[in-house]
């Protein structure tokens, strides 16, 4: 293991909050620790050698007990992220401790006691619901009725397609499954690798209600999802945007430094209305969010009244402004637009 | 155990689920059997004969019985003229036209000399070669039996004797390559697929963040396709012995002895393919590609090794259906016992443990 081989720029550590980077000292306390990973993939062809900055300098800590999101776009490196952290992967540098064991040294052990979902469905399709548990269970060394209790909210809705094959699940089925899958060998980590990715929106919101459940049992969860309305469900999140981490903190207090006050501005022509909006001087940031664009002015100059007529000069007539709080998402569009230099020079 | 059990009962579903799966599996050796074991012989059954005999005496009368007589030949009928010989090959009915000279047995008990005429279709050269060398046969037989007679001169003429196979039977070539080449598919292919899948649909992932060790995972993997082969290597032996009358003249215990230390081989191929690639395309075409052309071209199955250029024969030192099929010969044909097939055991032996040792120390417990 390479300690070294890090390329460190200008930008020291991307995580800003105070009390969550990754503590040197004690681990006690603390279930998942990951210390500056690093990860890049050598694409290796005959006309050229690319190389790929999937994680960069990442650290965290997640206390036990913790439901920890993992917050970010497609290609944020999320994956390789829980790759690394379920000893799938070797870092390139850093070290990363589950439940006190190395990920290097100890991987066996951590095997035995983590439970691990992968992003893509990854049960056997030709098997049955219960066949598939079953497998699970004894690849584990214990038995479904062993564990029931922790699975059984999950379990009594797959009951009644339990003949069924896996394969011929619906989406949120399937996850709920996987989910079983993961849990029942009672795992004291769980590391969940865009759970909710494809699903519906009323299965996505059930299976938040299920991790919410599982926390009362003690178990770590660490939960990665692209979908940043999910945030608000995690106790802390990890804001990562191509392999760097932005921010680490409750989703409450990353909200509450939204340094702007913030307007939504909704209006009949969406397409037109954002492409103005960002013409106009004192704009200072300016995104679709839903059906309404998110707008930050820079200065105090432009007020929503003076907004409001340039916009009707433009040719907006029916617009509607009013201030609105910050979500994760705007904060995650106000840390990648300061990122942005810095992120695009990378790929 | 529980745990390994499990997970190779987890493999039969995988296999029985999957209608086709099955079906290559178990139908697969029956169809080769037959395919290899009829079609593909060389043997020429059946040939139509036409007869220009001019003669017509105890000498001609003869050779035409030990025609007809033959499994080999059906006299289709006479021909008045040497003409109509022609025509009859155009319309493609007959294999064969034996021509007597006139005065036939009389020339050749006072002359010792009489001309019969042998007329195929040179078209196809190995059908007409075989069926002049059968034709030629069975004049011979008729000659010698005639020496008994006391005035003919002393004459010298080989005699020949094929030992082990003395109707040279194709089934006698085909059915040790067959069985090297089932087995080889079977396991090759099959373990490396399924290993291949495991990795493809993405459940090898989840099986690694598992107490399930790599060596675990492998050997349940192999267990069901163990079983397998030896089913269809019982099917291959049924079949090979009631329905294309192969004998089994040496011990059958070896003859299983040693096929059970070829599967060995094969499978352990199976992995070393499946941990070299990701896709169930890829392990497929590398098992045909990589594994049954060599098998099929370069273990003697189709074309003797001896006949092989330089460096293809030293190639085929290193395919163990080579070994397997003269073993097989060995012990199913020539009924020969255990010394005899004591330097292809040991070849093959000696694979399987390098074969297995290599793709247990590459099988990857990391994704990468």
């Amino acid at each position: 293991m390479k300690l070294h081989r890090a390329t460190k720029k200008d930008n020291p550590q991307p995580s800003r909050s105070s009390g969550t980077a990754a503590p040197a000292g004690s681990t006690s306390s603390y279930s998942v620790v990951c210390q500056s990973v690093t990860k890049r993939y050598v694409n290796n062809t005959p006309f050229e050698k690319t190389t790929v900055l999937a994680v960069e300098e990442v650290s965290f800590a997640v206390e036990r007990g913790e439901l920890f999101g993992i917050i970010g776009p497609d290609g944020a490196g999320k994956t390789t992220l829980f790759r690394i952290l379920t000893t799938l992967l070797l870092a390139d540098s850093g070290t990363v401790s589950v439940e006190g064991k190395d990920v290097v040294h100890d991987f066996r052990k951590i095997r035995n006691e983590v439970g691990y979902m992968p992003g893509r469905f990854s049960l056997y399709q030709d098997l049955t619901v219960e066949e598939n548990l079953n497998v699970f269970a004894k690849v584990f060394k214990t038995t479904i009725e062993e564990n029931y209790h922790l699975i059984e909210d999950i379990y009594r809705q797959l009951e009644p397609f339990k003949k069924r094959r896996a394969g011929k699940l619906s989406g949120g089925m399937k996850q709920k499954l996987a989910l079983c899958c993961a849990l029942i060998h009672k795992p004291t980590v769980l590391f969940l690798d865009e759970p909710t990715t494809g699903v519906d929106p009323v299965s996505r919101k059930e299976f938040w209600g299920m991790l919410a459940r599982l926390k009362e049992e003690k178990i770590t969860i660490l939960v990665s999802t692209p979908y940043m309305d999910e945030a608000s469900m995690c106790d802390r999140i990890a804001l990562i945007q191509q392999g760097r981490i932005l921010q680490i903190d409750t989703p409450r207090a990353i909200v509450s430094r939204f340094p702007h006050p913030l307007l939504s501005v909704r209006g009949n022509q969406p397409s037109k209305l954002l492409h103005d909006l960002r013409s106009i001087p004192g704009v200072r940031s300016c995104f679709a969010f839903g059906d309404a664009h998110h707008v930050t002015t820079g200065d105090k100059s432009l007020s929503t009244d003076g907004l409001l007529e340039q916009l009707r000069q433009l040719g907006h007539s029916e617009v509607v402004i009013q201030p609105v709080e910050a979500s994760v998402e705007d904060c995650f569009m106000e840390l990648t637009r300061g990122e942005s230099g810095l992120t695009t020079e990378k790929r | 155990m529980n745990q390994f059990l499990t997970f190779v009962q987890k493999e039969f579903y995988h296999i029985f689920r999957d209608r086709w799966t099955t079906i290559i599996l178990l139908l697969l050796p029956v169809v080769m059997l037959i395919l290899f074991g009829f079609m593909m012989t060389t043997e020429v059954k059946n040939t139509r004969v036409a007869i220009f005999d001019p003669s017509r005496d105890i000498a001609t009368q003869g050779i035409i019985n030990k025609f007809t007589t033959s499994e080999y030949f059906i006299v289709e009928g006479y021909i008045d003229h040497p003409r109509e010989i022609e025509a009859l090959f155009r319309k493609g009915r007959i294999g064969l036209v034996l021509v007597f000279s006139e005065r036939f047995h009389e020339n050749w008990m006072h002359t010792g000399e009489a001309q019969v005429q042998l007329i195929a279709d040179g078209s196809d050269p190995n059908t007409a070669s075989t069926l002049t060398m059968y034709a030629t046969q069975l004049i011979n037989a008729y000659r010698q039996e005639s020496l008994d007679l006391p005035q003919t001169p002393l004459q010298l003429t080989p005699e020949i004797k094929l030992l082990y196979n003395p109707t040279l039977k194709g089934s006698y070539n085909f059915v040790p390559g067959v069985m090297g080449m089932i087995l080889m598919l079977i396991c090759a292919m099959m373990t490396s697929v399924s290993i291949a899948r495991e990795k493809e649909t993405g459940t090898m992932e989840v099986l690694l963040v598992s107490p399930m060790k790599s060596i675990q995972i492998i050997i349940a993997k192999v267990v069901p396709y163990f079983f397998i082969s030896v089913i269809n290597l019982t099917t291959v032996l049924v079949l090979s012995v009631f329905v294309l009358g192969m004998p089994v003249n040496g011990s059958l215990g070896l003859l299983i002895f040693i096929s059970l230390i070829y599967i060995f081989v094969s499978l352990a191929l199976g992995l070393l393919i499946s941990s070299a690639v990701d896709r169930q395309m890829v392990a497929l075409l590398i098992s045909a590609m990589v594994l049954m052309l060599p098998v099929i071209m370069l273990s003697g199955m189709m074309f003797p090794v001896e006949n092989l250029p330089g460096v293809l024969r030293w190639m085929s030192h290193v395919i163990p259906a080579k070994w397997y099929m003269i073993a097989v010969k060995k012990i199913m044909i020539e009924g020969l016992g255990f010394e005899a097939v004591a330097r292809e055991f040991v070849i093959l032996c000696s694979m399987a443990v390098l074969l297995i040792t290599a793709s247990v120390k590459r099988f990857k417990y990391r994704l990468e």
